[in-house]
């Protein structure tokens, strides 16, 4: 095992939990993530290859779909972001490549982004607070690229209380700033 | 001070008594009250001065659209001017000033303007301070300055936060009176997702207002119990104090929501206001209707206010502004108005009615087809007096006026994507016409259908025929019986001869200036809003325009219908700026990006520079170091002699991968790449179609069929736009993927003669990273530090031996302190952007100062760069003949002849002798720096036909500063021009 | 405004990046004979329609989609939006 200690995208060596009123926003490293764009035509073969391996069938657009401990986004058109815990998968790309072989792209992902789970009752009012999406409306497994604090990011609904935000790890710091601060807001 | 003007009974709270001041004076109101209502309560009139004028004045209206009574509220940072007394919910503790007079209120300095007001007619600035000239800048624009304007800031900081949200609805209803309430029940119970938003603290509309709205319940219980259900409604948001100022495209609408304005202070993190960006599918506008004055001789003094008004106030919030009231009305509806005041024991000594054919109203003498023709009193109304219809002329004693010119249509939302009102001859008033914003509708008095009855009606119906188009059956609810008058009203708008009769109360617009804007031909309804400045205060003119109009129809001779109105644009009332910014300000203006070293960087002790969104560490000072330039020179011999390590994450970085990866390649770069050995990198420059170049990099081929493409930090976003579009756009059959991997992997530099031993120390040992294995240009995935992933590119930046190195960016924070931690034997030294600077201007490297949107690829000498064999973005255009003369501009490199002078960044080059001037122009700096190797200040630039001038002295002249050096011309390269030490 | 992106339903124009007019394309063969005069047209020549335009949005902060917008510059409504990819291949086929 190599000896580089890794950081949190805030900085920090454990992640970071806060809890306002009844927000409650965790920073998530244990997770690996890796783009799969299928090759022209092959969006069948890729959506075969991982269904067949490893049990995950890619969603349809705008939506999510899981397959423990695997999961996946919709990112764009034949483009899926595939995410597995880091612990178990910190090779998560080489291992779809192996999967999806010449039918796709795989880049890795893993530290392009971070998260936070932001759970609680509150979480409508604290969302519509940073961004368009239609919180109100998203069922669960939605996933929405839109905007937020200005960054580009992924709101991904995994249950009625429970909302993960997948941002741009530089910009860690400004995207948890804007969630506390729309937090404190509603509190 | 006792409230002698407060009545019984009234929508305020007798058992919550809240103290506050205006203009220093303590007085006391109840929760419930406004500031006007509650100054009214306590017999106060005189609340401003008008804007041009300075005349005496008190609150006209009971509503927004409030043009007299703007006081400042507030004090120190959060001191806000302008603020209508009229909308200003009470709280304990509220401090109110009253502004544009000195030294006070009622001895107000500026007021001598009103002797002057035949000179202060429309026109008056556009004709007197036209001549002399020069005047202008010294004399007039400082004192018109000094007298412009109303209320006044602090000038400090707002302590407040503002919010910014967005919200989706089936059915937004602006305005919560009878309309707006029906038409929310009926949505809300057929399950459609509703915004029921109203500017008022209070909602209802007139049904708070009046005494008899409803037959069998009171209009103020009717509108608790509908609130009520409506609040039980999960799909039904209620949004009181919410002012809906704009219709924009496709049904979005902006609305400020006043979260705090009712405290005396927000709590601790709870935002000010919100300003909400509403996305609707429909929109209704139920925004009622606005009274409108009478034009008569002095009708602007305080006590002189609209009926409705007065009912407001009489039946809402339990004040009058007298205990005598005169009405004077050319309508039926005003008349209720002094049988509510008669019923509150306030004495209404006459109805004066224009009609001669008035109805008569019991216990009160109407004196039919009578008019007002003048008014008495300095700081409020003492007496009004009245032309009979018989000609006689009587004064009545009274300390109010209740008038009413009838009421229009509050269709301000319906004309913000130009849509046209027109005129109604049944109602005397101009109605919403053609051309409404997609998705919106109106109903009730906003369309012009005036009564009680016909609002809730309505409503309902509105509600069901817009869900209807949306899919959603629903069906009108149940209303309570309600007065359905027909609108009785006869035209009326000024009193003849009256000369100093006010049409805007808030720009100090009067009968006499629509006359004269018509005498001099400014006739059309635009040319008289600029030209008497009629509309354009911060009441938009919502109780001034139609009168004006009217008054200008007269003098026409055209119908008003013909004369036509001027139409409203967003916003609806005033928005605060604070608003608007949200909570995007200071330096969460934007956000912040921060690279992976950046929590090493800061322990350092690093000067940090912006670069677009970036932080990037500048320099890293040293102690005893107390100027930039010691920090920045060390740092570049220290690499230059043994290794340092600089942080450049922020190059944007491109994954490019498929089966068509090279040949896309081919396509946005303008050399080839498709020859490119994998485990190699080469330098790319990509044009823009029109031939000029706009951005380099390296680009390392990983596999066959897989390319990193490194962008310049400043256009990684529109370079990964760009390649989208040559793929998607121009190139749709290739097989190519793209994805950005900038954030992915932290990246530094190495640089300098030790750079490979220091690596060698990092790179596990199953990797040989010599010369001769891993030779200039060439690059690799390796594993570092016992096994962890990473990427090795052999490229050089600043000239030296150097490589670049990426791991995965949670491990970036690891890496660079493992690095210096190895790097302590060779002296390793962290350099910054600065550093960065002055070795690749040594270098002869070009960067955006370069390329800067000017310059083409043989400007850059890089004219080969441009493949002749393939087709790319940019090659037919760049081979333009204007591109490619031959004394074309040339990067050169230039140094002060005087070793001891400055070459300096945008100064121009001009030949040894001759004109300085822009005919002679030889070429410009580009980049300039002091070179610590090379003892000199240096610099980069453009020269015309540069390459055959090597040698050659211009002069730098720098006009700006009155600067001239003497500069020789060198080659771009100044340090190593074969490259041996890139090889070594 | 809202564009109706055809794979992702009403998105806030505020998402997208405007290009300009969708002839750009129509990029021209870079070897023929009149390759600079019609890279010439190509990119400096516009028509500015009071009416219907077709234009080109690039879904920046969603999909990277690029897409074909069919709008009407007086009133703004938007009567059509299409993936820029799947007009350019459908013109690439009709050329063959």
């Amino acid at each position: 095992m190599h000896k580089l200690k890794p950081i949190t995208p805030l900085g920090g060596d454990t992640p970071r939990v806060d809890t306002v009123g009844s927000i409650t926003i965790t920073e998530v490293v244990d997770q690996a993530l890796a783009s799969v764009a299928a090759r022209n035509d092959q969006a069948g073969a890729v959506q075969k290859a991982l269904a067949d391996k490893i049990g995950l069938s890619l969603p349809e657009v705008g939506q999510s779909s899981q397959a423990a401990p695997y999961a996946a986004l919709w990112m764009g058109p034949e483009q899926w972001m595939v995410m597995a815990p880091h612990d178990s998968h910190e090779l998560l790309a080489a291992e779809l490549k192996q999967i999806v072989a010449d039918t796709a792209s795989v880049s890795e992902q893993t530290d392009g982004w971070c998260r936070f789970d932001v759970q609680g009752a509150g979480l409508c009012d604290l969302f519509e607070r940073l961004s368009n999406a239609p919180v109100r409306t998203m069922g669960s497994g939605t996933a929405i690229r839109t905007t937020a604090e200005h960054l580009g990011v992924f709101l991904w609904r995994l249950a009625e209380d429970h909302m993960a935000v997948l941002g741009p790890r530089s910009s860690a710091a400004s995207l948890h700033h804007g969630l506390l601060a729309a937090a404190k807001s509603i509190a | 001070m006792t409230q002698s003007n407060r009545l019984n009974g009234g929508l305020i709270n007798r058992d919550a008594s809240l103290s506050f001041t205006f203009d220093g004076k303590s007085y006391q109101g109840y929760e419930g009250d406004t500031l006007a209502s509650a100054l009214l309560a306590n017999g106060v009139r005189l609340m401003g001065r008008s804007f041009k004028y300075h005349r005496p004045r008190g609150p006209l209206t009971a509503g927004s659209e409030e043009p007299n009574a703007l006081v400042e509220l507030r004090s120190g940072g959060r001191q806000e001017p302008n603020t209508r007394a009229t909308v200003a919910e009470l709280y304990d503790g509220l401090s109110a000033n009253s502004q544009n007079r000195w030294p006070s209120l009622e001895r107000d300095f500026m007021a001598i303007n009103d002797r002057f007001s035949n000179f202060l007619t429309a026109g008056f600035y556009y004709k007197t301070f036209m001549w002399p000239k020069a005047f202008w800048e010294k004399l007039y624009e400082p004192i018109i300055r000094k007298a412009a304007g109303l209320g006044s800031l602090t000038g400090e900081d707002d302590p407040d936060h503002y919010d910014k949200g967005f919200l989706h609805c089936d059915l937004l209803i602006i305005g919560a009176g009878p309309t707006g309430l029906a038409a929310a029940l009926t949505a809300g119970r057929a399950g459609a997702q509703v915004i029921l938003a109203d500017e008022d603290f209070r909602m209802g509309g007139r049904l708070i207002a009046e005494t008899g709205a409803l037959a069998d319940i009171s209009g103020a219980d009717w509108v608790d119990q509908a609130l009520a259900e409506l609040a039980s409604m999960n799909n039904v948001r209620v949004m009181p104090r919410t002012t809906v100022f704009g219709a924009y495209d496709h049904g979005i609408y902006g609305a400020v929501e006043r979260n705090a304005d009712h405290l005396i202070a927000p709590e601790a993190d709870k935002p000010r206001q919100t300003l909400w960006r509403i996305y609707s599918k429909r929109a209704l506008i139920a925004t009622g209707a606005i009274e409108r004055p009478i034009a008569f001789e002095n009708n602007d003094r305080p006590g002189i206010l609209l009926a409705g008004a007065v009912r407001s106030y009489a039946n809402r919030w339990a004040a009058t502004p007298a205990q005598s009231v005169v009405v004077f009305a050319n309508n039926d509806d005003a008349h209720q108005t002094a049988r509510d005041l008669m019923a509150q024991g306030i004495k209404v000594p006459a109805i004066v009615d224009t009609r001669p054919d008035a109805a008569d109203v019991e216990g009160i003498e109407v004196l039919k087809g009578a008019e007002i023709i003048n008014t008495s009193g300095r700081l409020g109304l003492t007496s009004v007096q009245v032309r009979t219809e018989k000609g006689y002329t009587t004064d009545l004693y009274c300390e109010a006026l209740a008038m009413s010119g009838g009421w229009n249509p509050n269709l301000g939302l319906t004309c913000h994507q130009r849509g046209r009102p027109v005129w109604s001859a049944d109602i005397h008033a101009f109605v919403p016409g053609e051309g409404l914003p997609v998705g919106q509708i109106v109903a009730g008095a906003a369309k012009g259908e005036m009564s009680t009855e016909a609002a809730l009606q309505g409503g309902a119906a509105a509600a069901v025929a817009a869900l209807g188009d949306l899919g959603i059956t629903a069906s009108p609810v149940d209303l309570p019986a309600a007065a359905d008058a027909p609108v009785s009203i006869s035209p009326f708008w000024h009193v003849k001869g009256a000369k100093r009769a006010w049409l805007d109360y808030q720009n100090d617009v009067t009968v006499k200036d629509v006359k004269l804007a018509h005498q001099e031909n400014f006739t059309s309804v635009e040319h008289l809003k600029r030209y008497t400045t009629l509309g354009m205060a911060t009441d938009q003119g919502k109780t001034s325009n139609v009168g004006a109009l009217a008054v200008m129809a007269e003098l026409t001779g055209k119908s008003i219908r013909d004369t036509g109105t001027t139409i409203f644009r967003p916003p609806y009332t005033p928005v605060a700026m604070g608003a608007f910014g949200g909570r995007a300000v200071g330096k969460d203006f934007h956000p912040t990006r921060l690279t992976p070293s950046h929590k090493w960087a800061e322990e350092q002790g690093a000067v940090f520079v912006e670069v677009g969104n970036w932080l990037r560490a500048q320099w890293f000072p040293r102690k005893g170091e107390t100027h930039w330039r010691q920090s920045v020179d060390r740092e570049v011999l220290q690499t230059r002699n043994s290794v340092g390590v600089c942080d450049v994450t922020t190059l944007g970085k491109i994954d490019v991968q498929g089966a068509d990866a090279a040949a896309f390649l081919n396509m946005v770069y303008s050399n080839a790449f498709a020859k490119l050995p994998v485990g190699k990198v080469r330098y790319g420059l990509m044009l823009r179609e029109d031939g000029i170049a706009y951005d380099d990099g390296t680009t390392a081929r990983f596999a066959e069929d897989h390319f990193v493409v490194t962008t310049t930090t400043a256009n990684a976003v529109l370079v990964y736009r760009n390649m989208e579009f040559v793929r998607q756009c121009l190139c749709p059959d290739m097989d190519v993927q793209l994805i950005s991997t900038t954030e992915a992997w932290a990246q530094y530099a190495v640089a300098g003669p030790n750079s490979r031993k220091l690596l060698q120390k990092i790179v596990d040992p199953d990797f040989d990273i010599s010369n001769e294995a891993f030779p200039f240009m060439g690059c690799g995935e390796i594993t570092v530090c016992g096994g962890l992933r990473a990427r090795l590119f052999r490229i050089s930046f600043s000239g030296e031996l150097a490589y670049e190195i990426a791991v995965p960016t949670r491990y970036g924070d690891g890496l660079m302190r493992a690095l210096m931690e190895a790097g302590e034997e060779f002296d390793v030294v962290p350099y910054g952007t600065e550093a960065l600077g002055v070795m690749r201007i040594e270098k002869g490297h070009a960067t955006g100062n370069e390329l800067n949107g000017t310059t083409t690829a043989l400007n850059l000498g890089m004219a080969r760069m441009v493949s002749a064999k393939k087709d790319c973005i940019g090659n037919v255009l760049s081979r333009r003949e204007g591109l490619n003369t031959p004394d074309a501009l040339a990067l050169v490199g230039l140094k002060p002849v005087d070793t001891n002078e400055t070459v300096t960044a945008g100064g121009h080059l001009m030949n040894a002798t001759g004109p300085v001037d822009a005919a002679h122009d030889q070429g410009y700096v580009t980049s300039a720096a002091y070179s610590p190797i090379l003892e000199s200040s240096i610099g980069l630039g453009f020269v015309k036909g540069g390459s055959d001038r090597m040698g050659e002295k211009l002069r730098l002249v720098n006009p700006l500063e009155s600067q001239e050096v003497m500069v020789e011309i060198v080659s771009a390269h100044f340090l190593d021009p074969e490259g041996e030490k890139l090889r070594a | 405004m809202i564009i109706n992106h055809p794979l992702l339903g009403p998105r806030d124009a505020q998402e997208f990046t405007y290009l300009g007019d969708a002839s750009l394309l129509n990029r021209p063969d870079w070897q023929a004979e009149d390759a600079a005069e019609a890279f010439h047209d190509y990119l400096y020549l516009r028509d500015n329609p009071a009416g219907e335009h077709r234009e080109l949005w690039y879904h920046e902060q969603g999909d990277r989609s690029w897409l074909v917008v069919t709008r009407n510059t007086l009133t703004h409504e938007i009567l059509k939006v299409e993936l820029a990819r799947d007009v350019a291949k459908a013109a690439g086929k009709a050329a063959q």
